[in-house]
């Protein structure tokens, strides 16, 4: 899997109060939660973005609550993936569980500046930053979070075996 | 090796003699949970799974706790469609107005949390139940619909943080300065993906709701569980209450830990979580004058009886200043009721205090108490996240009962002292 788009830059312990603010919460329609994606530090953010940006992050994303309203805002502004420094563990599962790839890196997250291009090989296992010429290599997924992707997500997993 | 507590919970639901941090397992799940924000997303993955019955009617919680009574259409379709999937799957737990309360509060009050259980709850608060002596976290909607299904969940056994607190507690000291000053100390991600075990002299002697207040925020530090040893206070509250076997499970002497701290909290002051973080914390005595326009008594981390108490003990016979809103949210019914015989709710409304049913509301800027611009508030809740309890630019300051009360009483953020 191949992911390629323009980054959008986010600092560190990004909660899931400002991805998706709970008042918004009274529905899990993806187009409306996306509408109010980051609005609390960047007002307008889900207009802005196009289909197949990437987002970018520091330390501790996705902190907080468990909502898997959060990923699913993300993915519904037609963001392809996001790349963090670290993920909070809620939202790292509720990430893959829901098809919206994310990758620790720490270095493609540090160097990238807003704008960039990132190529994403998931493949390969690595990240490319086609405006500054940069590459790094992503830490391999355990088998089980690869048999996970491959079937599509967790509730296809599921479908597919009948159990884990 | 010895193991700890979390680890031999973790393997004796995987049917493994052993485990080790870093480990992937397939654990058995004895308490599922999820409530009127979470559920519906979970109902949809247990229905796009081919789900046709639940694993164990009996062994989930669902809960209609947040956005309840309903504030507003949508919420009450959310609430329409978990009622209708709790009928027909013909869940034995499940919770509505009139007898419902604040899920973290009332799961260990029913007895339904007990220690050495797997619980596994679609809200990230569900690591409360450390302080009962099980393993308890919290995970997303797909991962809850998939419990329902299967009764399993798929966990990354944690490495462990071991956290001493040593000495007595100091008077306006409570369970709520130990995690925040804890979270101070260890910043919001200094527990990520690990297990904080909460143990030590001071511990020992600090009361369940106390601890329970403590695991509630472990998830603050980005811990995935927070728990404490079995004690007799521990039996003394689960023996009533239980209505199924329970096992505990003690950590062993050899047991290996990531990081040991060590804290003296013998001169330690109430402290308050300044906006953005719940790691922004500052001793009260230190953020010299702030202005509040709102005081929240409540939620799942301060809402139950001893808080209310602690509330009650500093609000007696005084005003709620001119200009203040102090709202008052028992966790429960029962925590009501109990508020209401013991003549705290009585102290609450002479003292100007709007005292709601139970609800998370105001907590997560839902409802009963939502925040307008520049607008500050003084809260027992657990997050002070921009935005959280209203508009983007008002802002929460987290704090104890104690403090939560002086300060609706001068209208800045008080030691108890200045009014006790």
């Amino acid at each position: 899997m191949i992911i390629e788009g323009k980054t959008w830059k986010f600092g560190d312990n990004i909660d899931t109060d400002i991805i998706i603010p709970a008042r918004y919460l009274n529905t899990s329609d993806p187009k409306e939660l996306a509408r109010h994606c980051m609005e609390g530090i960047r007002p307008g953010f889900a207009q802005e973005a196009s289909e197949g940006d990437i987002m970018i992050a520091g330390r501790n994303f996705g902190c907080g609550s468990s909502r898997e309203h959060a990923p699913i805002a993300i993915k519904a502004t037609g963001i392809k993936a996001v790349v963090a420094k670290s993920f909070a563990r809620i939202f790292y599962r509720n990430a893959f569980n829901i098809g919206l790839p994310i990758v620790e890196c720490e270095g493609a997250a540090e160097t990238a500046k807003e704008g960039d291009i990132l190529k994403i090989d998931l493949d390969k296992g690595e990240i490319l930053n086609l405006t500054q010429n940069l590459k790094f290599k992503i830490p391999p997924l355990p088998e089980f979070m690869k048999e996970l992707i491959a079937d599509g997500g967790l509730i296809p997993h599921l479908a597919k075996k009948g159990s884990y | 090796m010895g193991m700890t507590m979390t680890e031999k919970i973790l393997a004796a639901h995987a049917g493994l003699e052993q485990v080790k941090p870093g480990q992937l397992i397939k654990a058995k799940v004895d308490m599922a949970l999820a409530n009127d924000i979470t559920a519906p997303l979970a109902i949809k993955a247990f229905k796009a799974a081919d789900g046709k019955k639940v694993f164990d009617k009996e062994r989930i919680a669902l809960v209609l706790d947040h956005f309840t009574p309903n504030k507003d259409i949508p919420s009450a379709i959310q609430c329409q469609e978990v009622r209708l999937f709790a009928r027909q799957q013909e869940i034995v737990h499940f919770y509505d107005v009139g007898e419902v309360g604040i899920e973290h509060v009332i799961l260990p009050e029913k007895g339904l949390v007990l220690p050495g259980d797997i619980v596994i709850g679609a809200d990230s608060h569900t690591c409360t139940y450390g302080a009962l002596g099980a393993f308890s976290t919290g995970v997303g909607s797909t991962d809850l619909g998939a419990v329902m299904l299967t009764g399993e969940i798929w966990l990354k056994v944690p490495p462990s943080i071991k956290l001493i607190y040593k000495g007595t507690l100091p008077k306006w000291v409570t369970g709520k300065d130990l995690i925040l000053y804890t979270i101070g100390d260890l910043s919001v991600e200094g527990a990520l993906y690990k297990s904080m075990e909460f143990c030590g002299e001071a511990i020992r002697t600090l009361s369940m709701e106390g601890r329970f207040t403590m695991a509630n925020m472990a998830i603050e530090a980005g811990a995935k569980n927070g728990i404490f040893a079995v004690d007799e206070k521990t039996l003394d509250y689960v023996k009533p209450r239980a209505q199924r076997p329970y096992q505990i499970y003690e950590s062993d002497s050899d047991a290996e830990y990531l990081l040991i701290k060590e804290y003296d909290i013998t001169h330690l002051e109430p402290v308050v979580a300044l906006p953005h973080s719940p790691d922004n914390i500052k001793a009260v005595s230190e953020i010299g004058e702030i202005k509040i326009d709102q005081v929240v008594i409540g939620s799942c981390t301060n809402g139950r009886l001893e808080d209310l108490k602690m509330a009650a003990a500093v609000l007696k016979n005084q005003k709620v200043a001119k200009g203040v809103r102090c709202i008052v949210i028992p966790g429960s019914q029962q925590v009501y009721l109990e508020a209401l015989k013991q003549g705290l709710i009585e102290i609450f409304i002479e003292a100007g205090a709007a005292v709601s049913t139970p609800t998370c509301g105001p907590c997560l800027g839902g409802h009963m108490g939502v925040l307008a611009p520049k607008e500050r508030a003084v809260s027992t809740t657990n997050r002070n996240f921009i935005g959280r309890m209203g508009h983007p630019e008002s802002e929460v300051y987290l704090a104890s009962p104690y403090v939560a009360a002086a300060s609706a009483i001068t209208g800045k953020i008080s030691h108890p002292e200045e009014v006790c």
